[in-house]
């Protein structure tokens, strides 16, 4: 029997919820309204919450001062291309080690993990001295693979975790009925595993959109990402508040909303399924 | 039953990722371990010798190095205390009958999204700034001096900096977690006459502390190389107030081009993440069984 609870107490909470959440949020909230005031507004003093003279000039000035564009574009196929070739690599492994494990499956597993337990200080000499060597820095296609061996084991993992639960008896009961091998494929598995490569796809994207490391150490302009981008604006530009806000908002929006849509996966993946 | 054959094939999709990641692991390693025995600087090339120890024995007597390790480990263990215990508190009241729960969660997720440099500019600039920052208005408005947090505290601004990005997702998961929790049990203990705090300690925290380990293992793999927030705010200063391991690795071989000495600071860096991950891994091979 559900508990009866007191509007009062329901009031109480909310209340209290909504204040807590607010103040976690403000910083972007903040960020967002700054970006529609004037530099003269944005650091008034005492500052302007909502009566001000609302203006999109920011981001016309971001856009026409800087190659906005070209960094969106940049974070676009990064993120997105390094998810793609990790997941080529790491389906056919989270597969096979969820379908036909061996003895050792669960230690490989382990020291995949293990690799990114490997702090980035340790090889940062390396791959710049190879990436300068090769003539990769500052290339879309060096930060890209990068960030492929740095979302790898992740992406294996949470493949992984999602593929063990498609029940194998299916498969045996879909072969007893006499399907071939390529009507089970399309017919049986690829229905079973789409929502869980869609989610590790999600969440690896978010995560290389915002990893700041290698993109920063390994690009500076051609090929900078928004996290490089946005990292320009340290020098004594960032003292304009509007513009940065200008531009740190184009910059998060995406991957916010992205984020909000898959919270959800977020705990699957990110946990391997350990909590649920 | 699997077949010679089906073995076979299992291997072979396997392998790639293996190979990759092996290779992804071991070459530059055994680079860095290589160069850490060098005397090797970018600005003199050609000039590289293999000196033995020496780079391991200017890291270690630096108090730069002590400083760093200093920084390291309460950057983890303080965003880490006040993420779990923060977030255990607000998948408490996150649990709690309420209007618009969903709204409330999605406005508490949302730093979690925010990439480093963002965050740390934000901070940096539009809050912690001495002269127009929020929080110099706040501290006047009340007639208090304003504080130069980047400038007075800054490895505990980074901290907070860094905290807020990482609470939400302890929030989630631990909120996760216990959603789970079977209410039956609650009941039955409500019952039996159990207390608030009886419930929490002997109900609430065994539930979630499987959820706690994985965001312990979760947060600790990236806390270990925050670099961006460091980087944004304060470049690691003043002096090497707010430089962590991955921080003066890094000033080390691309601001000073000794690559030498920063590849003797790396492998002590692997070495130290290595006995924290052996703990970890323990930890998480229990949970994930």
């Amino acid at each position: 029997m559900a508990r009866k609870t007191s509007n009062a107490r329901r009031w109480g909470f909310t209340i209290l919820a909504w204040g807590v959440a607010l103040l976690i949020f403000f910083p972007i909230l903040w960020t967002i309204l700054t970006s529609f005031k004037s530099e003269a507004d944005a650091i008034a003093s005492p500052p302007k919450f909502l009566f001000f003279d609302w203006t999109t000039e920011n981001y016309t000035e971001v856009r026409a001062r800087s190659p906005y564009f070209r960094h969106f574009m940049n974070s676009v196929i990064i993120s997105v291309g390094s998810t793609l070739l990790g997941l080529l690599i790491a389906i056919p492994a989270a597969w096979s080690m969820a379908f036909q494990p061996a003895r050792r499956t669960k230690d490989l597993l382990m020291w995949m993990l293990s690799t990114k337990m490997m702090p980035a200080a340790g090889v940062l000499i390396p791959m710049y001295l190879l990436f300068r060597d090769w003539g990769l820095l500052d290339t879309r296609i060096g930060i890209t693979v990068v960030l492929m061996f740095i979302n790898l084991p992740i992406i294996t993992w949470m493949l992984y975790t999602y593929f063990r639960e498609i029940p194998s008896e299916i498969l045996e009961a879909a072969r007893m009925d006499g399907a071939t091998l390529s009507s089970e494929i399309i017919h049986v598995l690829t229905p079973m595993a789409v929502p869980g490569i869609a989610s590790t796809l999600l969440l690896n994207v978010i995560l290389a959109w915002n990893e700041a490391f290698w993109t920063l150490n390994l690009t500076t302009s051609k090929a900078a990402p928004l996290t490089t981008f946005i990292a320009s604006f340290s020098s004594p530009e960032g003292l304009f508040y509007a513009k940065l806000s200008a531009a740190s908002t184009m910059a998060i929006a995406p991957i916010l909303i992205l984020g909000w849509f898959s919270q959800k996966q977020l705990v699957r993946g990110l946990t391997f399924g350990a909590v649920k | 039953m699997a077949t010679r054959h089906q073995k076979t094939l299992a291997r072979l999709m396997v392998a790639p990722s293996v190979l990759l990641l092996l290779g992804w692991m071991v070459v530059p390693l055994a680079m860095t371990l290589w160069f850490s025995f060098q005397s090797f600087n970018l600005l003199s090339p050609g000039m590289e010798q293999f000196i033995g120890w020496t780079n391991y024995k200017y890291f270690l007597s630096d108090p730069a190095f002590w400083t760093a390790m200093q920084n390291t480990l309460l950057l983890v263990g303080g965003v880490l205390v006040i993420t779990v215990g923060g977030g255990v508190l607000l998948a408490l009241l996150l649990d709690q009958p309420m209007f618009g729960q969903g709204l409330v969660r999605i406005l508490m997720i949302a730093p979690f999204f925010i990439m480093p440099t963002v965050s740390a500019l934000v901070w940096k600039n539009m809050f912690m700034n001495p002269v127009n920052g929020l929080f110099a208005w706040l501290a006047k408005s009340v007639g208090a001096q304003p504080i130069d947090f980047l400038a007075q505290y800054p490895l505990m601004s980074i901290i907070v900096i860094v905290a807020w990005q990482w609470l939400p997702f302890a929030t989630l998961i631990l909120l996760t977690a216990l959603q789970s929790l079977d209410s039956e049990q609650m009941e039955a203990a409500e019952m039996d006459g159990a207390g608030a705090w009886a419930k929490f300690t002997h109900l609430i925290l065994p539930h979630m502390s499987r959820a706690i380990t994985v965001v312990i293992l979760i947060e600790t793999i990236f806390l270990l190389s925050v670099f961006a927030e460091i980087l944004v705010t304060t470049n690691g200063g003043p002096g090497y107030q707010s430089t962590n391991l991955t921080f003066l690795v890094y000033s080390q071989a691309l601001l000073q081009f000794d690559v030498g000495g920063a590849s003797a600071g790396g492998i002590i860096a692997v070495i130290l993440a290595n006995i924290v991950a052996i703990f970890l891994m323990r930890m998480i091979g229990k949970t994930l069984e």
